[in-house]
């Protein structure tokens, strides 16, 4: 029973393309995210990462005999402000119920969550998916927001991939456990024809944004802070039903949410053309190859025996509470994108770039803390984007404020640096030798442009270049390129050219 | 009338991962039969008015505010574990499950 049900081996996958010209896909996702409360969901343990094992842990998380649980107020407040973002109804009246099983993730046996009562209903997701043809639309309807606790970490210890396969027993860790999470479950998603892993990816996406502009968590998909279940299913080109699908269990990142679709598309049609059913069961992605592999079968359906958990009473928000939640909600991403679009001015492309590379909220902190939102665009995605690049970080993650790099802009504006000492000063933040000022005055980096230090530079520049002086005296300014390049060479780079070149022709009594 | 058949005790016994006997099943599913049939008595007097009920006190919103507080200190919290290795909780393989 632990494998898999597979007929007649792997078939052959079929190119993507191919795929998609004979049959129709239908996605479902369901993408769980772990609020960023200061408390689990239903005790009071420190929910911070990467704390030493069984660290974070109480009676009521390790389910000892006795011990009860109270639920957590912000985590209800965060489903209910999430739902309404996503536009549900929320419901007056839901109760949690316990999800059984047997496996240690769980010390209570069962997992806390919430089945047939769900707080949040109905909602959508409007998201933009780029074609050749230009942008198109696609709502993604929500069927439900649930709560629910997060399972400890088991690693299993004997087995040669860490997997239970081979293992001789597993090591459990339930710092984890009890961490408050989101379900978000879309109702099925077709008619995207070949767009298919494009939706998919531009749904997540659009969900993270959208979390995070709650603020209800800091989703970093790196840290398994946002992991998605992706479902998968093909039906024959003008077919009425549908076919089976597969579940891709914890698909972490976006690229490999768009990967895991395209994946699973290739190789269901690769069964159907064989004339092989697609069988419905529980799969694993493979970050390295972007395949999928399968896991556990459903042809068992896990028999998880959910009912009301007596140790709660029901969740019942009052419609004021809702209301006021409702009227307090931040503008949605896609709204901030629109209005920064007119206000910045931007093109589409320009936008894209923007988006993709993660930098709104960042560029937008940058400009409310005075910088032009040219300026700070461009430092955010030139500069600091190849940065996180070469250190393997996203943007946000660098060791720099939006404050610190509107603070960079500024001294450049003043005319205190180049862009060139600039790059040096955010060298100088970004390995932590504190403000933008403090690396200026602590590696020297001004631009020497009052004029006894750089009048001095010229003179010696002039002395040191008899011919060149001669020339510009004779009206060919344009030598005076020289002598700057000799001012800056002895000032280190310091030095404002500019400056430099009107005080060598006035010396030379020439004019600019 | 018999509601609770054999093999789904055996279905029951083999979600919560016990090995029960062949007379134990039948012995079993006659006893939970019993309790049901004693619980369902319930059904003739709660007619359709009567909404289902899962909790014995009417209360409801009872949150706590989200205040993170120290728990136990892993040695504490490890001391009932069957066994203990590199501080996590250290339990057999379960087998027909995957992580």
């Amino acid at each position: 029973m632990a494998n898999a049900v597979t007929n007649s081996g792997a078939a052959e996958l079929v190119a993507y393309d191919d795929a998609m010209s004979r049959y129709q896909p239908v996605l479902g996702l369901e993408t769980h995210v772990e609020l960023g409360t200061g408390s689990k969901m239903f005790c009071s343990c420190s929910t911070a990462f990467g704390a030493a094992p069984n660290t974070q842990v109480c009676p009521v998380c390790l389910a000892l005999p006795g011990s009860l649980p109270v639920v957590n107020a912000t985590a209800v407040e965060s489903a209910i402000r999430l739902g309404l973002a996503l536009d549900c109804s929320i419901a007056p009246w839901g109760r949690f119920a316990r999800k059984n099983y047997f496996y240690p993730d769980m010390p209570k046996n069962y997992q806390i969550s919430q089945y047939d009562e769900p707080i949040c209903v109905d909602g959508h997701l409007d998201v933009t998916v780029d074609t050749p043809d230009g942008p198109r639309g696609f709502r993604v309807e929500i069927e439900r927001v649930h709560m629910e606790e997060d399972t400890g970490k088991t690693s299993h210890v004997g087995g040669a991939t860490g997997r239970i396969h081979g293992a001789q027993y597993s090591i459990v860790d339930y710092n984890r456990a009890g961490i408050p999470l989101l379900e978000i479950v879309t109702r099925p998603i077709e008619h995207t024809g070949d767009l298919a892993p494009l939706v998919a990816r531009a749904y997540v996406s659009e969900l993270r944004d959208l979390v995070r502009s709650l603020g209800v968590s800091d989703v970093r998909m790196e840290e398994g802070s946002l992991r998605c279940d992706v479902n998968v299913s093909l039906m024959p080109e003008g077919a009425a039903e549908w076919g089976t699908r597969s579940e891709t269990k914890n698909v972490n990142s976006l690229r490999s949410v768009e990967r895991a679709v395209r994946y699973e598309i290739s190789r269901q049609a690769g069964r159907l053309d064989a004339g092989q059913r697609v069988v419905q069961e529980t799969r694993h992605f493979q970050e390295n190859s972007g395949s999928t592999v399968s896991g556990r079968s459903k042809e068992e359906a896990q028999d998880y025996r959910y009912f009301p958990d007596p140790d709660l009473v029901p969740v019942a928000p009052s419609a004021e509470w809702v209301e006021e939640l409702r009227a307090a909600l931040p503008e949605r991403p896609s709204a901030v994108r629109r209005r920064i679009q007119a206000e910045w001015g931007l093109s589409d492309d320009e936008l894209r770039d923007l988006v993709n590379a993660d930098a709104i909220g960042l560029v937008t902190a940058t400009v409310a803390a005075g910088a032009p939102s040219d300026d700070a665009r461009k430092w955010w995605l030139n500069e600091l984007s190849r940065r996180a690049t070469e250190t393997e970080v996203e943007l946000a993650a660098l060791a720099i404020t939006p404050a610190q790099v509107a603070r960079v802009i500024a001294l450049v504006a003043e005319g205190v640096l180049t862009n060139k000492l600039a790059r040096q000063v955010v060298d100088g933040v970004l390995a932590g030798e504190g403000e933008p000022d403090a690396v200026v005055e602590a590696r020297g980096l001004k631009v020497v442009s009052d004029d006894s230090a750089l009048g001095a530079a010229v003179d010696a520049a002039i002395a040191g270049n008899p011919d060149v002086a001669e020339k510009i005296r004779g009206g060919k300014t344009a030598a005076a390129g020289a002598l700057v390049g000799a001012v800056m060479k002895a000032t280190r780079g310091q030095a404002d050219a500019g400056r430099a070149r009107l005080l060598i022709l006035e010396r030379l009594g020439v004019e600019g | 009338m018999s509601a609770i058949t054999r093999d789904e005790v055996a279905h029951l016994a083999r979600l919560s991962r016990l090995a029960l006997r062949e007379d134990e099943l039948d012995q079993l599913a006659a006893q939970l039969d019993d309790i049901i049939s004693a619980v369902a008595q319930v059904q003739e007097v709660a007619q359709g008015d009567i909404p289902p009920t899962s909790h014995a006190l009417p209360l409801t919103n009872v949150y706590r505010p989200d205040e993170a507080r120290p728990g136990l200190g892993p040695d504490a919290a490890l001391a009932g574990a069957p066994a203990v290795q590199d501080q996590r909780f250290r339990v057999p393989q379960i087998l027909g499950e995957e992580d």
